[in-house]
């Protein structure tokens, strides 16, 4: 496949997305460079999920077009290059699984059927789980961990295809304080190697000052797509997932000529 | 006992055992997917839908076990399709069909003229009338069964275990999704002159059940399932020949009844283990704020006192009547 080097990660063109003939998401145009970490911040139900599911091809888009690392979606089959993690509570199924067997199982997209892992494949693997400070529960089982620890083992899966780009939806939701900073750790180890980072968010708390662009998305739209917000900005006060009240930055300026634009 | 002995020694009966014995392999291996896949009740419902098939097999003179093979992988593809499609539960999607499938093979039998007795056959297996043409079928289906599904084992596990990311890995999910079907299918038939087709599931799911009590890793729980599933399907064929002497005992009930008692007598343990293994894993490491020491403390902790020791950031705490000792110079601090 050509790849040529300065294509960006992802590239969205007016896009727009319908769920059961319903619009969702409408006239969409995001690009994401290379080695960029992007934050994707935004209410509940405000189309986080639906835009990420659409960039990973869950998705169909029902207008404007996505390109992945310069290859237009329909023809894209690199998919190695992508890590996902879903917005999952649970990184456990109806069957036991070990951390080891979960992180492994990302190593999918660089194996071949019927062959087994070969030691660059081991390695990928245990690389993965230390990455995410997991190295002495590999033999655990994901069900008896935490919440947070089970959302490391579902970063620690994606990293293991080594991708070149990683979106991750909602990784810190619901997780306490020290496993933000084990995830916010293991993603500043994996950006330092280059790679480019989407991270859908509520609050970033330890994963801030990682961040080099913020995109607020607000009823299916993007609202804000500018440099990172800091924590007060974004947020004048401290509040709790309050209904009524949806996430885009307080900041006086880019919302105001929003408001009276679209 | 000598009447038992001598058992082993007729046709018919080295003929069942053999298909016993692949019978027990192949329905955990692909029991084990479904189970993960939270579809325990898919077996059960290809199971009825292939009692048309029988059926058809019966009216038109064919082979009742090629029918049953053919309508019950279109019944496994049509509940694929309704699960993936209908975005309500799968669940009534699966009712129908085993309505369907059971009413409609009652009624073709009646048709064809065939007396129940014929249908019952297929519905809870029969021994003696397995032919060494059925073992050869059984035997090189099973074969395929088990390269499929260990030869695919790391692509079918992420599947299973979570469909958006094997998507996005770039696995044909919808495909394999297909294939577990089409699998489970071609088990339901290979176990229908054994267990019956309105037993086969338990076959597929018990044993994944017994092995979930002991295993923690999906490795050692297909593994166990099929070695269970072995001595289940063994089992139960002899039993049920040994008691055969005294009173008609099908081969089927006794095999699914064995695999029960089996997953009833690792349960217990399962409950121990896994009460173990909360009780053993490491406390979070978070700084300990006061210092507590305890009153009176006779009891010396070690290695062998009798008291869990459960790891806690740097050292361990014994863990007894609620509380947690951890040896401080020479007292016990409360942690
Ligand atoms: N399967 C679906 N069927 C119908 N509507 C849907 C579906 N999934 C999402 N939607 C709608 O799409 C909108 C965006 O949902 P989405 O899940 O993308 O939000 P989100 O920003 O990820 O929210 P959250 O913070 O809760 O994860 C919502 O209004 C929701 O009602
Ligand atoms: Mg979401
Ligand atoms: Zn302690
Ligand atoms: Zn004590
Ligand atoms: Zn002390």
């Amino acid at each position: 496949m050509p790849v040529s080097p300065g294509a960006p990660p992802v590239e969205v063109r007016d896009g727009s997305v319908a769920i059961g003939g319903r619009p969702i998401l409408r006239g969409i145009d995001l690009t994401v460079r290379s080695g960029e970490f992007l934050a994707l911040m935004g209410a509940n139900g405000s189309g986080k999920s639906t835009l990420v599911r659409a960039i990973t091809g869950l998705l169909p888009t029902t207008g404007g077009g996505i390109s992945l690392f310069g290859t237009p979606y329909a023809d894209f089959r690199d998919w190695k290059r992508v890590g996902f993690v879903p917005q999952r509570a649970s990184a456990a199924s109806g069957v036991p699984a070990t951390v080891w067997e979960v992180v492994a199982s990302g190593r999918i997209t660089r194996r071949r059927p019927f062959l087994p892992l070969s030691r660059e494949d081991r390695r990928a693997i245990a690389d993965a789980i230390d990455v995410v400070g997991l190295s002495d529960s590999t033999g655990l089982g994901v069900s008896q961990l935490s919440g947070g620890q089970q959302q490391r083992v579902l970063i620690a899966r994606a990293l293991a295809g080594e991708p070149d780009l990683l979106v991750l939806d909602e990784p810190t939701a619901g997780v306490d304080l020290g496993n933000q900073r084990a995830l916010a750790d293991a993603l500043a180890t994996f950006k330092a190697g280059g790679a480019t980072i989407v991270l859908v968010a509520h609050e970033l708390g330890p994963m801030a000052p990682l961040i080099d662009r913020a995109v607020v998305m607000r009823d299916g739209r993007i609202a804000y797509d500018g440099p990172a917000l800091d924590e007060e900005d974004a947020h004048g006060h401290h509040h709790p997932l309050a209904a009524s009240h949806d996430h885009v930055p307080h900041v006086g300026s880019p919302l105001d000529e929003l408001g009276g634009g679209r | 006992m000598s009447d038992f002995v001598d058992l082993f020694s007729l046709p018919f009966m080295q003929r069942a055992l053999l298909a016993a014995l692949l019978t027990g392999l192949a329905a955990p291996a692909i029991g084990t997917f479904l189970v993960q896949r939270r579809l325990a009740l898919l077996g059960d419902g290809i199971g009825h839908v292939a009692v048309t098939g029988v059926a058809i097999g019966l009216l038109t003179n064919t082979s009742p076990t090629w029918t049953a093979v053919v309508v019950a992988i279109l019944g496994a593809v049509l509940i694929e399709v309704i699960r993936e499609r209908g975005h309500t539960n799968g669940d009534v999607a699966l009712a129908l069909l085993f309505y369907g499938g059971l009413a409609g093979g009652v009624l073709i039998t009646g048709l064809a003229g065939q007396g129940a007795a014929r249908l019952q056959e297929y519905l809870f297996g029969s021994l003696t009338s397995i032919t060494a043409g059925d073992v050869w079928f059984t035997f090189g289906l099973t074969v395929v069964l088990l390269v499929t599904t260990l030869g695919l084992l790391p692509q079918l596990f992420a599947v299973s275990s979570d469909p958006d990311f094997a998507r996005v890995a770039g696995l044909r999910v919808r495909l394999y999704n297909l294939l577990i079907a089409v699998l489970a299918a071609v088990t339901v038939t290979v176990a229908m002159r054994t267990v019956g087709l309105l037993l086969v599931s338990a076959l597929m799911v018990v044993p994944v059940a017994t092995a979930q009590q002991l295993a923690r890793s999906f490795r050692t729980t297909i593994a166990g399932a099929m070695v269970v599933g072995v001595l289940a399907a063994l089992g139960g064929l002899l039993l049920s020949a040994a008691l055969s002497f005294r009173a008609t005992v099908a081969p089927g009930p006794t095999i699914v009844l064995l695999a029960l008692a089996m997953f009833a007598s690792t349960w217990p343990i399962g409950v121990w283990l896994r009460r173990r293994r909360r009780m053993l894993s490491p406390f979070a490491s978070v700084e300990v704020a006061t210092h507590t020491v305890t009153d009176e403390h006779p009891h010396q902790h070690g290695t062998d006192c009798g008291h869990p020791a459960v790891p806690h950031a740097d050292h361990v705490d014994y863990v007894h009547d609620g509380h947690r000792h951890a040896v401080h110079g020479e007292h016990y601090d409360e942690h």
